[in-house]
């Protein structure tokens, strides 16, 4: 638990120190929110209506920003490596990075959604449903992320070719994400978007670290 | 200097190890046995492969054929792994630049499993202690700056650094992949005396360096290009 906790906090504290970085993901996702209503024109009625989409785009767009982040550093000084030898086992390590990973890179986007609201028209029981279902479903975001991430880790620009290999992988997650905000669209179909969802994140959080933990591996021989 | 507590005594056996990265056989037909309290100097061309058999011993190679052993004397109780009672000390650092010194130990340290993950099993009684961060950081010659950062150290200290992994948790096996490089003098004789302490508690160390290492207990293992034998002299 002390070797958990430590791969933990470490990654937090090494995100916090680059407090730059994190402040430019909660920019480019703001940014979104920003250029959507510029471009569509100032109908409120329509900017209501894809909200709950522009919110998980831009959610989306900037989790794959940050994916890179993930393990790129670890592996490229040796930190990785010196892992594998750990007193916990390696899947334990990964599992803790992607934990660290969604609090210092999703939680802040997460934080940062009621001013996408303000832009969008959205009012305050759309934003509160937005905000659960981004909780529900980023867990899931990151974790085919981190896959992604992991097999990319040894290439140089594994940053942009690890987007493209998630991409169909996440489309149930923007699916369910979306419909999991929507209101008028029939009884329970909300909820019961909400539970997929919350179904997706769990089996994919509970996959991930031995997906990628067995990647990393491959990749370090 | 840190504790005499010993390790309990074991052995590694490597026998007609052949290794194969991507598709090519880069050793072939090595043997050697290595007792507690004895270290092997790996020497060989660059390139020969000595760094792919410290990482196939530490377990992160797929072996092609042959066999790694690794045998407890008297255990019959636990099942130990190979990987759970080393230390790789890699050419990379594994160092965060943004974090102290004492920072970049503690957590490795805490990884390690500190003072609680001994290298050998047994009761905690029979178990070494530890050296505390600061302590290990004297011993590589740190300890004035135990609150930099460490980016600010320049590749030696670094690799001093590194080496104060050794230090501060207990596991019997040591894998050391060039430990004096861009050491100064100092820096070897360090690393030598760091070595002599850890196989007189009855660790074992493997090192692939070009250095003469004034070590007792030590043979050397030259290795030679696949399809050619690995000689002990």
């Amino acid at each position: 638990m002390k070797a958990f906790l430590s791969i933990l906090l470490r990654d937090i504290k090494l995100a916090t120190s680059s407090f730059g970085d994190m402040l430019t993901l909660v920019l480019f996702f703001i940014m979104i929110g920003v250029i959507v209503p510029i471009a569509i024109g100032p109908d409120k009625d329509l900017l209501a209506l894809i909200a709950p989409g522009v919110i998980w785009i831009a959610a989306f767009l900037s989790s794959l920003l940050a994916l890179d982040k993930m393990f790129r550093q670890d592996f490229d000084d040796g930190s990785l490596l010196a892992m594998r030898h750990a007193s916990i086992s390696f899947e334990a390590i990964v599992f803790a990075k992607l934990i660290a990973h969604w609090l210092t890179s999703i939680l802040p986007l997460i934080i940062a959604t009621p001013m996408l609201a303000l832009m969008l028209n959205m009012n305050a029981q759309i934003l509160t449903y937005t905000i659960i279902s981004l909780l529900v479903g980023t867990p899931a975001l990151i974790s085919f992320g981190a896959v992604g991430a992991a097999i990319t880790v040894s290439l140089r620009r594994g940053g942009l070719i690890a987007p493209v290999l998630i991409l169909p992988l996440t489309l149930p997650i923007l699916i369910f994400g979306v419909s999991a905000i929507k209101l008028g669209t029939g009884a329970g179909t909300q909820s019961a978007a909400l539970l997929i969802l919350g179904a997706i994140s769990l089996v994919t959080v509970a996959f991930t670290p031995f997906a990628s933990a067995l990647a990393l591996k491959l990749t370090q021989e | 200097m840190p504790n005499k507590e010993t390790y309990s005594s074991q052995q590694i056996n490597v026998s007609k190890l052949s290794l194969i990265r991507s598709e090519r056989l880069i050793l072939s037909d090595v043997n050697f046995n290595i007792k507690s309290g004895n270290a092997i100097f790996l020497r060989g061309d660059n390139g020969v492969g000595k760094t792919s058999l410290l990482m196939a011993i530490a377990g992160y190679l797929h072996i092609g054929a042959g066999e790694i052993a690794w045998e407890l004397d008297n255990d019959n109780e636990e099942e130990n792994s190979l990987i759970d009672n080393l230390h790789f000390i890699a050419h990379q650092n594994a160092i965060k630049p943004t974090l102290s010194l004492k920072d970049n130990l503690m957590f490795w340290c805490n990884l390690y499993g500190g003072e609680q993950m001994a290298g050998v099993s047994g009761t905690g009684a029979e178990r070494p202690t530890a050296t505390s961060i600061k302590d290990a950081l004297k011993i590589v010659g740190l300890s004035h700056a135990i609150d930099f950062e460490a980016g600010l150290l320049s590749a030696g200290q670094k690799k001093r650094l590194s080496l104060a992994r050794l230090l501060v948790a207990n596991r019997a096996l040591w894998l050391l992949d060039e430990p004096t490089s861009s050491l100064d003098r100092e820096g070897d004789k360090l690393v030598a005396n760091l070595i002599d302490n850890h196989l007189e508690r009855g660790g074992i160390a493997i090192i692939a360096t070009h250095l003469d290492l004034n070590i007792k207990n030590a043979k050397t293992l030259i290795l030679k290009k696949a399809n050619q034998y690995g000689e002990i002299a």
